[in-house]
């Protein structure tokens, strides 16, 4: 499966090469062991799945990519270079933005500045410049601003850019959150059980969302997802985890074979 | 014959280019686009709408070819209209949100060889026909989201097409096609959404569509520095000869919404100065106003209440220049500083000059609303096939229960069965390819059968039109049956989103209602009545209760009129899902398919003119991909009061 070699999906995709590698990574909360020496990659260009049942370790193994967590093996190779253990906002500026399981958004201020928040790494002026908004700050300003409204009319919310997220429904705070995430410009896009608590419709939305932002700006996306149908439509490649172990890992078709795989989600008869 | 209606300007392009001389400088055209207002003056809109007529000739566009046009209203949209009149096409807006087949059979029957389209949704519902369309050659697509993993062999972008046009240096080619257009060549061909049967392709030549420009225009002294907001679909007759016909005859400008969900905030951003709505928008929007009143404070409710009643008594005369005393006037300025002028803010309509109705008739309870108010709102009476206009209210006149006198050039008469006929210089040309049709319509001096009954009122010259001929019907002991006027009195509450009334030649009437799911929703949520579908809520006790107030109010006021005492509604039930144009239950601009409900429904039917107190059914819902599903329900039935001695209704 780990041709390193560029290439061409089916559906007409350009995957380039490794852009993040995982290698034998381990993370310890005291004496549990959430993940247990796992390795695997993602590649340019690619949406990558991490799925398994509750409580197999994939909210932490994003949170070990997004910086969050730090682990006590292992490393974490990103665009090539061995990544310092380093606080999330060092990992934001590298290009990696993320959505949450829960969303976390600010519930009083509008979907308009909510998403603007995601421009953060990306503004360079000072506190007092930005106060006195004049020359660089003002530019600065329309200029992120400009992204920001490509994003909503990407994810189609202009009706509601005005409105407070406290009171919108649940499926559309979800695509606030994504656009949050999408503002920052991200090389790497972490989801975390984006299409949770989705009625079918909110899901194929979201689905077309994911696919798009991956084809449109060849966004390398990595989600957690428990609805596997949702998972073997999106995805390149699975990477499948139980009991914080790797027992799987490739195509959706690869994956689905596994006897492994087959026997953690279904359970096996007692002999 | 007449003589073209200003000078030597015969087509639609030749008004551009007379709006170009005149006011080149000014805006045409405005859409909301990332977050922001971009406007196009009538000069850069020109140069647009020429690219893309030299692009459809490098793309081999020949005289007489139909092109499609499909997607919310953009201006793009209505250059490529413009577009393809200039190198003597023909443009077919089509809606936008038609199902794949609908859009083949319109696609097919006209033989369109191109199609301009908005966006991928337009572009996946046309390839999933493109097959069976022998004769479509080109796709040209807006907005390329989602397209560039497709075959482009036979499809552009927009911007794609202007630059092959730019680059070509076809303007004379352009010009020599433009300038041989005639006053009687076809200027466009629009699908009537067809209420029965397939639907009809009507062929308005340049001279009804300029003509009926024209003379509307003046009747409502439109002027250069209007503003529209362009957001009725495209495909609509009136759509056309608002934000294209009148446009290009006045010069006004044409403002499309950003987005579908964003018609009421464009709205208030624009402040439109003449302005078209179905009753529907406006049910809505009043519905959207009672409800936040509901929600609102006792002070601003009183003061809502309270200053509404001064609009009520005192608007509506001074919109008609009657007299009222210093005492009201003093009144009504605190009504309107305090509730009324913030209100209209609200709505987006402080400067509305003229304001429309049309297409369904109006509840005078709504009419009322909006007239007191202070807007000038009025109500007209047209049909595709008159190009529109065929009766309209002057200033000064108007009422509620008319729909005013024959609009400039049209003349009107009333058959023996009571169906109206009108012959008028926008009478359409034909049904493209259906002469049968066009023959059974319009007869050889050019008068039209509406299919509407009606009468002309003594005195006032004003048109009243009770319902649609073939409904309009008895009832088994002979006395007038007219579900329309009985469904309007339903359809004002604002609870009640639609509602259907059966009865001819039965013994009495009874009826199918749909609730509102905003209204009723939100009384739902303030009254803890927990529900976790639209099938639930429709069915719960306490809403059933609560139309059968609804219901037995309105047949209170319909045993009022002794002509059609016939109709109150006896027995009712609430539908489990809402009608839909995806189910072909309703027309595309959302009218009732009287026949198609009646045949789909039939059991219910049966089992309201049955004694049962509920019924077990089933049905097939179309989801918006065109996919199928069933939905299932029992469905309560409900007797309602009948005023005054009526037949004797099944016990429960």
């Amino acid at each position: 499966m780990d041709g390193v070699a560029p290439y061409v999906t089916a559906d007409g995709r350009q995957i380039g090469g490794v852009l993040m590698d995982m290698r034998g990574i381990t993370l310890r909360f005291g004496g549990v062991e959430a993940i247990k020496n796992i390795s695997f990659d993602i590649r340019e260009g690619e949406i990558r799945a991490i799925i398994g049942p509750n409580g197999a370790g994939k909210s932490s193994m994003l949170n070990v990519i997004s910086g969050f967590y730090h682990p006590q093996d292992g490393e974490v190779w990103f665009r090539g270079e061995k990544r310092k253990p380093m606080k999330p906002y060092q990992v934001a500026r590298l290009g990696i933005a993320r959505t949450f399981q829960n969303i976390a958004l600010f519930e009083g201020m509008s979907v308009l500045d909510n998403i603007m928040t995601g421009r953060l790494t990306h503004m360079k002026t000072g506190l007092l410049a930005q106060a006195i908004w004049k020359g660089r700050a003002e530019a600065e300003e329309v200029a992120n601003r400009e992204i920001v409204e490509k994003v909503i009319d990407f994810l189609e919310i202009q009706a509601i850019r005005k409105t407070p997220v406290g009171r919108l429904p649940y499926g559309l705070k979800k695509r606030v959150e994504l656009a949050r995430a999408l503002a920052a410009e991200p090389k790497l896009l972490l989801l975390d059980e984006p299409m949770a608590g989705m009625n079918v419709e909110e899901k194929e939305d979201m689905s077309r969302f994911i696919l798009d932002v991956n084809d449109e700006f060849g966004t390398t996306i990595a989600l957690i997802e428990h609805d596997m149908g949702v998972v073997m439509d999106l995805s390149d490649r699975v990477v499948v985890m139980d009991y914080g172990r790797k027992i799987g890992d490739g195509t959706p078709d690869e994956v689905r074979n596994n006897q492994e795989v087959i026997d953690a989600y279904l359970g096996v008869a007692h002999e | 014959m007449h003589a073209p209606a200003d000078g030597g300007l015969v087509t639609i392009p030749d008004l551009l280019a007379r709006n170009v001389a005149r006011h080149g400088a000014k805006p045409a055209y405005r859409e909301k686009e990332f977050g922001i207002w971009q406007s196009w003056t009538w000069a850069q809109a020109s140069e647009q709408i020429d690219a893309l007529a030299m692009g459809l000739l490098t793309l081999g566009a020949n005289v007489g070819d139909h092109v499609a046009v499909s997607g919310r209203n953009r201006p793009a949209l209505y250059w490529a209209m413009v577009a393809a009149q200039r190198i003597g096409c023909i443009p077919v807006p089509l809606y936008a949100e038609a199902a794949a087949e609908e859009i083949a059979y319109a696609l097919d029957h006209c033989g369109a060889r191109f199609a301009v389209v908005g966006d991928q949704e337009q572009v996946d519902k046309i390839a999933d026909v493109r097959d069976g369309l022998t004769q479509l050659d080109h796709v040209i697509y807006l907005d390329g989201r989602g397209l560039r993993k497709y075959d482009h062999a036979a499809m552009t972008s927009y911007a794609d097409v202007q630059k092959a046009g730019r680059a070509s240096g076809l303007l004379d080619q352009v010009n020599a096609r433009s300038a041989a257009r005639t006053y009687d060549d076809t200027c466009v061909m629009l699908y009537t959404s067809g209420t029965t049967g397939r639907p009809k392709g009507v062929v308005l030549s340049n001279r009804n569509v300029i003509e009926t420009s024209k003379n509307s225009s003046e009747f409502d002294h439109l002027r250069a520095d209007d503003e529209v907001l362009a957001y009725l679909p495209m495909a609509w007759v009136g759509d056309f000869i608002f934000s294209v016909g009148q446009a290009m005859w006045t010069g006004f400008c044409v403002n499309c919404p950003e987005s579908a969900d964003t018609m009421q905030l464009d709205l208030r951003e624009i402040g439109p100065t003449y302005f078209f709505a179905p009753p529907r928008v406006f049910e809505q929007q009043l519905t959207n106003v009672m409800i936040r009143m509901e929600d609102a404070g006792r002070v601003k409710k009183w003061l809502f209440h309270r200053y509404m009643a001064v609009g009520r008594r005192v608007g509506a005369l001074l919109l008609d220049g009657k007299q009222v005393s210093a005492g009201d006037r003093l009144n009504y300025m605190l009504a309107k500083l305090l509730v009324i002028g913030p209100l209209k803010n609200t709505l987006g309509l402080s400067r509305v000059r003229v304001g429309y109705t049309a297409g369904e008739a109006i509840g005078p309870e709504i009419f009322d609303f909006y007239r007191a108010l202070g807007i000038n709102l009025k109500q007209l009476y047209g049909q595709t096939e008159a190009t529109v206009f065929i009766t309209q209210q002057p200033d000064g006149e108007v009422r509620s229960d008319t729909v005013g006198v024959p609009s400039p050039g049209v003349e009107l008469r009333i058959a023996e069965n009571g169906e109206v006929y009108y012959r008028s210089p926008g009478v359409f040309v034909e049904y493209y390819k259906n002469p049968e049709s066009t023959a059974s319509t319009k007869d050889a001096d050019g008068w039209v059968a509406t299919g509407d009954a009606g009468f002309i009122e003594d005195g006032t010259g004003h048109l009243r039109i009770i319902d649609r001929a073939k409904d309009v019907g008895k009832m088994a002991d002979g006395r007038l049956f007219a579900p329309k006027y009985v469904e309007n009195k339903l359809k004002f509450y604002p609870n009640i989103l639609e509602a259907v009334v059966f009865g001819a030649n039965r013994d009495y009437c009874t009826a199918f209602i749909n609730i509102d799911l905003t209204a009723v929703g939100n009384w739902a949520e303030r009254n803890n009545i927990a529900y976790s579908s639209y099938q639930e809520l429709s069915q719960h006790p306490r809403v059933l209760d609560m139309i059968l107030g609804h219901v037995s109010e309105v047949n209170r006021s319909v045993a009022a009129d002794p002509m059609l005492a016939g109709c109150q509604v006896h027995r009712f039930l609430v539908l489990h899902k809402e009608l839909d144009a995806d189910d072909g239950e309703m027309t595309r601009t959302r009218k009732v398919r009287r026949r198609i409900v009646e045949e789909k429904f039939h059991d219910l039917i049966t089992a309201l003119y049955g004694g049962a107190a509920d019924i077990y059914t089933e049905t097939e819902v179309t989801y918006e991909d065109g996919r199928k599903g069933k939905i299932t329900a029992t469905l309560a039935i409900c007797d309602a009061q009948v005023a005054a001695e009526q037949h004797k209704v099944a016990a429960e």
